[in-house]
């Protein structure tokens, strides 16, 4: 019965038509979702997928640096940072500008890039766990320079934040308020989520055809062995930078749109957790891999507030009372997760079919 | 001049910490060439352990004099730090030596994690008191003052520092760990276990931290589960700006960015009118990390090229 | 384009229908649940109005974020067994309490919850780093808020008519510190330190300005931040300076070990902080050292509250445990709220919120009125020393 109808199934698969099928279910999906959410889960939810998107933005973007050139940044929440008080500053009554979003984006994404050069110039002759620590410390230095930049002259307000942050206005519509457009009601979170799932469908279009470009190749090289890539022919120094710029401004766009969703910014948002948190997405999902990326980027975005909902009542009924709070659960499954990858999985839950291969290579080798 | 020689004390005291914690590092990434991102924790470990069996030893009330319980808590902590950083080299480091080389990184950032949430778990969020059973009432050397806690630091950490210097250069065990350094393969081929070689360093590494913890919240008297991340972070700085793998530099890269801290967070503000205040103080030391690998990647004392990856 | 790309397409798109159907399921079957408890709110002839409450819950000052929800429980519990009616209905509140685990980024997503739950208004949050963000999101509902406990300026500074407080400000609190300071303590020079938290610098600026214009010289100020155990560096700059007075805007856990770091430096200057030191964390850490340091506390200790022993008994009784610090000034904002809503006889926030901001409550802490910017018309400051290693109360300034 079933055997039959699974092979026509199969040979209709290999049409060309069954892809538009699946691109069109994909997109359905994704239209209708926030709606969903909302009406079932509650638009909390939307919310929560709001800030998943916004990670899969610098996880994307974390993942060009760490997962195509492999070079390790634990600083890379600093981008992030570096574009999120862009748009603080230039639309907030901090220094009553309010310039429109359009202006504002591509400002933050040059910005964050030139930080990007700026951190990786300097260290492009330093390797592997060096070259951590350094982007470690870099990541520290400017959250203690947006946390003391009030004094003596005030520019970020330091340890307050920045609040009243202007949201992106398209024709002078804000779009956190809500809107009504063909007689269905969009909250501002809805539309947000159009927003950033147009902004995360462009980051990943770019990703995917990084990973075949011609630089992406030259990434690859050095991730798996500089000295040999360098003798093939590839300019080392400038791939590496563009590297460090690429992520970076993929952060730094991102920390723009959580700026203006957010409305508030302050130095708290952008601490090493932060940054530890982003790998641990990456590395989840599988380094190098955007698909995985993306995956382990909702898995752990959800984490926190499946866990709030789920782990302290089930507490709560066992014990009768919340013995590990949900934060600390999380963090101690984030450390978990982080070592059984690399014990279990190295090349993360969905690796990419060329990992797989390699890690499998390594171990025939050894 | 007191207060600037106040200064410097305040430094020497601060240094000798970083310099002890430093030479765990040291030591690890000279045989390894890995950053063992969770030796900081087990630094905090070891405040712990001690802080709890002292508290447990003066609560029985069992009236043992106060120098002694803290030899106990002491010993206590050692033991169970030593314990700790062996099973954390065998899980999280051993199986992963042949591995691409972020993956042993990965997995020591995941376990600084977990031993950090851990440490919260067993003994809470609160900022803990650590008895005070040395006296802290200071003494004035021209004008500067310092504790007796603050001269046992000094103290402690110089004779300690000595002591492995000496075990490095001269025992069976100190041979064969800097031929292990050298080149691994060439010491296994000439009969070096590298397997208890190896876990002998994080040991030894583990014991010089689990003092540096018992010092650090003995001179502050307080203990946190958070302590020993920074610290952990500034004394892998103190490390490289010695030159990493060479247990004299971690020494003098401590000492010195103790220095660099203390007199940088007293002068900078009058230095620089104003303009930079304490609140950089830890900036100072990423400074000193960035531009130390940047510009001299050895290190003060290093002559080994860094060059492992 | 190959065969494994399309495939995994034909996957990703699969696996996306059937998430799709799985929920459209899941959504049956809640609406079905919720026809079925449908029943039970419409037989009873109360009208339910939901409250919500915001606060730590988990986390290092979870203790805190549950005395405010008691507060809040136990006003809402008074109403319902005096039965409240309101615009000749009667009425049975309900509290939605959500936990922001005391951070910024938390507090949006809570205050979205609150909102989506359709309460009448919102009492919370507990520190002003979650207040702030919450704020927006509630004034965009158009919902009235009370924070019980939060004091930096900005809260009340940032135009919304929807935002309230129960208790002084930074700015009030500074200005009671920085006076007391100069005319109570003599203090001729002064060095500030603070720990680059929100609070602290919002505190120590207010301190410093006010000390100023008391007439004293601020000889330096410095910083230190939250994680740090070691003060000695700043401490011994400031002791090269040798000032009265030492000011600290901070939390406990670096006050106390910098009092003891104080006195091993042989700085001889008086100890004087805000609330976020008077505590009892202050004189663990301090030790012996601690002694005859001052601090401050917004509004008036509970022995000098017009309703505070009756309050302590009927908190006590109820919840079988102390009072650790804010919920008499929860259970004010609680309280102050259904007043409103009393006056205006409608539990619409629309209607009501006129009569809040114009609400004048005899509380358990003192009078309660709201000024133009929705924080309290003259609240109250209290000072108090350690001596004998335990907080004596000195005297309470301003307030009515």
């Amino acid at each position: 019965m079933i055997a039959p109808f699974a092979a026509r199934f199969k040979h209709w698969k290999r049409d060309r038509r069954a892809l538009w099928v699946g691109y069109a279910m994909i997109a359905v999906a994704l239209a209708v979702l926030p709606f969903l959410v909302d009406n079932t889960l509650g638009r909390t939810w939307v919310r929560v997928i709001d800030f998943a998107l916004i990670y899969a933005m610098l996880a994307l973007g974390l993942n060009i640096v760490v997962g195509f050139a492999g070079l390790l940044d634990l600083g890379y929440i600093a981008f992030y940072a570096v574009g999120a008080y862009t748009w603080a500053l230039l639309a907030s009554p901090q220094f009553g500008l309010h310039l429109p979003f359009w202006l504002i984006l591509p400002i933050g994404f040059v910005a964050a890039g030139f930080f990007g050069v700026l951190l990786g110039a300097p260290t492009l002759r330093l390797r592997g766990d060096y070259l951590a620590i350094v982007t470690l410390g870099f990541g520290e230095i400017v959250r203690i320079f947006l946390n003391n930049l009030d004094h003596p002259v005030n520019i970020t307000n330091g340890p307050i934040g920045i609040n009243l942050i202007d949201p992106v206005m398209i024709g002078g519509v804000s779009l956190t308020k809500t809107h009504e457009i063909l007689g269905i009601e969009f909250s501002g979170t809805h539309i947000y989520y159009y927003l950033l799932l147009l902004l995360v469908m462009a980051t990943i279009f770019v990703c995917v055809r990084l990973e075949d470009s011609r630089l992406g190749r030259a990434w690859i090289a050095i991730r798996e062995d500089e000295t040999a890539a360098q003798a093939m022919g590839i300019n080392t120094r400038n791939v590496k930078l563009l590297a460090f710029a690429m992520g970076a401004s993929f952060g730094g766009i991102a920390g723009g749109l959580f700026s203006s969703f957010q409305g508030f910014v302050s130095p708290e948002s952008f601490i090493l957790l932060e940054s530890i948190m982003v790998l641990c997405m990456v590395v989840l999902g599988g380094m190098g891999h955007v698909a995985g990326v993306v995956l382990g980027t909702f898995l752990l975005a959800v984490l926190p507030e499946v866990l709030r909902h789920g782990a302290s009542p089930v507490q709560q009924q066992l014990f009768g009372k919340v013995i590990l709070d949900p934060e600390s659960l999380r963090m101690m499954l984030f450390g978990l997760a982080l070592i059984l990858v690399m014990l279990l999985r190295p090349s993360g839950l969905w690796p990419s079919p060329i990992r797989r291969r390699e890690f499998a290579d390594a171990k025939a080798d050894s | 001049m007191d207060i600037f020689l106040q200064q410097v004390l305040n430094g020497l005291v601060l240094g000798s910490v970083y310099a002890l914690v430093a030479l765990g590092y040291t030591m690890v990434y000279g045989i390894l060439g890995l950053i063992n991102f969770a030796h900081g924790e087990v630094v905090m470990i070891g405040a712990m352990v001690a802080l709890t069996v002292m508290n447990a030893l003066l609560g029985a009330a069992v009236g043992l004099p106060p120098s002694l319980v803290l030899a106990l808590a002491t010993a206590t902590a050692i033991a169970v730090c030593m314990a700790l950083a062996f099973s954390i080299e065998r899980v999280a480091y051993r199986p992963l030596r042949r591995a691409p080389r972020l993956a042993p990184l990965i997995t020591a950032i995941g376990m600084s994690i977990l031993l950090q949430n851990l440490a919260m778990m067993i003994w809470g969020r609160q900022y803990r008191t650590f008895p005070s059973v040395i006296p802290v009432t200071p003494h004035s050397i021209g004008g500067a003052s310092i504790t007796d806690v603050q001269i046992v630091i000094i103290v402690v950490s110089a004779a300690i520092m000595a002591g492995l210097l000496l075990l490095v250069q001269y025992t069976r065990l100190g041979r064969a760990m800097r031929a292990t350094a050298e080149n691994p393969t060439v010491a296994g081929l000439m009969g070096v276990n590298i397997n208890r070689i190896i876990s002998a360093t994080f040991v030894i590494g583990a014991a010089l931290a689990a003092v540096a913890g018992v010092l650090v919240a003995a001179n502050y008297s307080i203990a946190h589960y958070s302590m020993g991340f920074m610290l952990g972070l500034k004394a892998f700085t103190a490390a490289v700006l010695g030159g990493i793998g060479n247990l004299a530099g971690a020494m003098l890269g401590g000492l010195l960015l103790g220095l660099i801290e203390s007199i940088g967070a007293g002068y900078i503000s009058d230095v620089s009118g104003g303009f930079f205040g304490s609140h950089y103080q830890d900036v100072f030391a990423f400074l000193v990390l960035v531009l130390v690998l940047v510009f001299r990647p050895t290190g003060i004392m290093g002559e080994r090229v860094a060059e492992r990856a | 384009m190959d065969r494994g790309y399309r495939d995994s397409v034909w996957r990703l798109g699969a696996t996306a229908a059937a998430m799709l159907m799985a929920v459209l399921l899941a959504a049956c079957g809640q609406q079905e649940d919720q026809a079925a408890t449908g029943g039970d709110t419409a037989s009873s002839l109360e009208r339910v109005v939901k409250i919500g409450h915001a606060g730590p819950l988990t986390g290092p000052i979870a203790h805190l974020g549950k005395d405010n929800e008691n507060g809040v429980r136990l006003a809402i519990d008074e109403a319902n067994a005096g039965g409240t009616v309101i615009g000749g209905e009667k009425i049975k509140f309900e509290m939605i309490s959500e936990d922001d685990e005391g951070k910024e980024s938390k507090s949006t997503v809570v205050a979205q919850i609150i909102v989506d739950a359709k309460v009448a208004g919102v009492i919370g949050h507990l520190n002003s780093g979650t207040t702030i963000p919450a704020s927006k999101i509630y004034h965009d509902a158009g919902l009235p808020q009370i924070s019980p406990s939060a004091t930096n300026v900005n809260y009340t500074n940032q135009g919304f008519k929807t935002a309230f407080r129960v208790m002084a400000n930074d700015a009030q609190q500074g200005k009671v510190l920085g006076d007391y300071a100069v005319k109570n303590l003599g203090a001729k020079t002064i060095a500030v330190i603070d720990d680059r938290s929100s609070y602290g610098k919002g505190l120590a600026d207010e301190f410093e300005a006010a000390a100023k214009a008391a007439g004293a010289k601020i000889v330096t100020r410095e910083f230190t931040d939250v994680t740090k155990t070691d003060f000695t560096a700043i401490l011994t700059r400031i002791k090269g300076m040798n000032p009265n007075l030492v000011f600290y805007g901070g939390m406990d856990s670096q006050s106390g070990p910098m009092m003891k770091q104080i006195k091993n430096l042989g700085l001889k200057a008086t100890f004087l902080t805000g609330d976020g030191g008077q505590t009892a964390q202050f004189l663990t850490l301090a030790g012996p050292e601690g002694e005859g340091a001052y601090a401050s506390s917004p509004g008036v200790p509970l022995d000098q509250m017009p309703g505070g022993q009756a309050f302590t008994d009927r908190y006590t009784k109820t919840f079988k445990q102390p009072i650790q610090l804010y919920a008499p000034y929860a259970y004010d904002s609680m309280n102050t709220m259904i007043a409103a809503m009393k006056a205006a006889g409608s539990v619409d926030p629309k209607v009501y919120l006129p009569q809040l901001a114009a609400i004048q409550y005899q509380g358990v802490t003192g009078n309660i009125a709201f000024d133009e910017k929705g924080d309290i018309k003259g609240g109250s400051i209290s000072l108090y020393k350690v001596e004998n290693g335990k907080w004596k109360y000195l005297e309470t300034k301003g307030g009515g």
